[in-house]
């Protein structure tokens, strides 16, 4: 084995033990986490395959097996970027929502502001 | 019992604040001396937008009905808490009028007098058409001189202070504004919105003053950014799907 392939295995495990314990602490959503996951065992696939991204690239018609490295990273940052302002978004409109409502109801409430408004 | 011969119209006042402790007592002090005109009742709402001074405690002591959001949510949804409630308690005329003493409660019987003779369903009070006691400058001029040629463009309406925040909502504009008032920059996006879900929008000259005290929700007007947008706001709000 390739001193490479050692390295990044290590990484990739390494990161896939994070993301397991970020979902066990509840500090990371399931669904938030199948992108990271696909991620990592695409890294192990690929340190294991060694000819695998030579072919892959040729595939592409790409020359340099770099560049679809890097191009198939950016695209899939992008991509997960815009999904989380879909996410952000949403979230805004919920907040806003929850927070009139609140508001309305606690004037519903009698005597509520006299005891201390915040 | 007295038997009234006409129905009293009740008008919900609301006044959207942030951090508006300077200017607020004496616009609620001017707003509980002002005499309803015949036909009319008069009921005032504080819409305390996340405020960090003591915004509420004035609103509070005052009398007025206050509705404390728990967060800073910007003027658009503020506004949007007041149409809530107008709609809520079956109000039939809303009037927004800002916590910062620039729109003098006198001039809401301007509003309400143009109402009654178009019968519009949103009233914009405008601080220009001859008045100028309200002194802009020239780059604040040529921004809303431009969101008024886009919603022209937009609306095929002339709309001279399209970014004024005192304006009047009849029943069908409060229903609409309580479902989807938009958010950030509230006052020429709703103009297309109004527009395009066929509400008649009238414009009548009123008298403005400085402001107060607080901060203008259009803060650095001249920037491109928020041309920018303001710009890609009315656009969407103008091919948008209507609810």
């Amino acid at each position: 084995m390739a001193r490479i392939q050692i390295i990044t295995l290590i990484t990739s495990l390494l990161f896939l033990a994070y993301i397991a314990w970020l979902i066990v602490k509840g500090r990371l959503r399931e669904e938030y986490a199948i992108v990271w996951l696909i991620c990592t065992v695409l890294l192990v696939v690929f340190s294991f395959w060694q000819d695998g991204l030579k072919k892959v690239t040729a595939l592409f018609g790409v020359e340099v097996p770099a560049n679809l490295i890097f191009t198939g990273c950016i695209f899939a940052i992008m991509v997960y970027l815009l999904h989380l302002s879909v996410v952000a978004s949403k979230l805004q409109q919920q907040n806003k929502q929850l927070a009139q409502d609140i508001a309305l109801l606690k004037q519903q409430i009698p005597n509520h502001d006299k005891h201390g408004a915040e | 019992m007295n038997h009234q011969p006409e129905v009293l119209q009740r008008v919900l006042i609301i006044i959207p604040c942030y951090n508006e402790e300077a200017a607020l007592p004496s616009l609620l002090q001017q707003l509980k001396q002002l005499t309803p005109p015949t036909g009319y009742s008069f009921q005032f709402a504080v819409i305390n937008d996340g405020s960090v001074d003591a915004t509420a405690q004035i609103a509070t002591a005052a009398g007025v009905i206050i509705l404390n959001l728990p967060i800073n949510l910007g003027i658009g949804a503020a506004v949007q808490t007041g149409l809530l409630y107008a709609q809520q308690n079956h109000f039939s005329l809303a009037i927004q009028l800002d916590g910062d003493g620039q729109h003098p409660p006198t001039e809401i019987e301007q509003l309400l007098r143009y109402y009654e003779q178009t019968n519009a369903s949103l009233v914009i009070g405008s601080r220009f058409s001859g008045i100028d006691s309200f002194r802009s400058t020239p780059g604040r001029r040529a921004g809303i001189g431009y969101l008024s040629w886009l919603a022209k463009l937009l609306t095929s309406q002339r709309i001279y202070d399209i970014t004024s925040g005192f304006r009047l909502f009849d029943e069908k504009a409060i229903e609409l504004g309580a479902i989807s008032y938009p958010d950030e920059y509230p006052e020429p996006e709703s103009i297309i919105l109004f527009s395009r879900s066929g509400l008649e929008i009238g414009e009548v000259a009123v008298n403005m003053q400085a402001r107060q005290g607080g901060r203008s929700s259009i803060r650095n007007f001249t920037s491109l950014y928020y041309c920018a947008k303001v710009t890609l706001a009315m656009l969407f709000t103008a091919i948008r799907k209507l609810n």
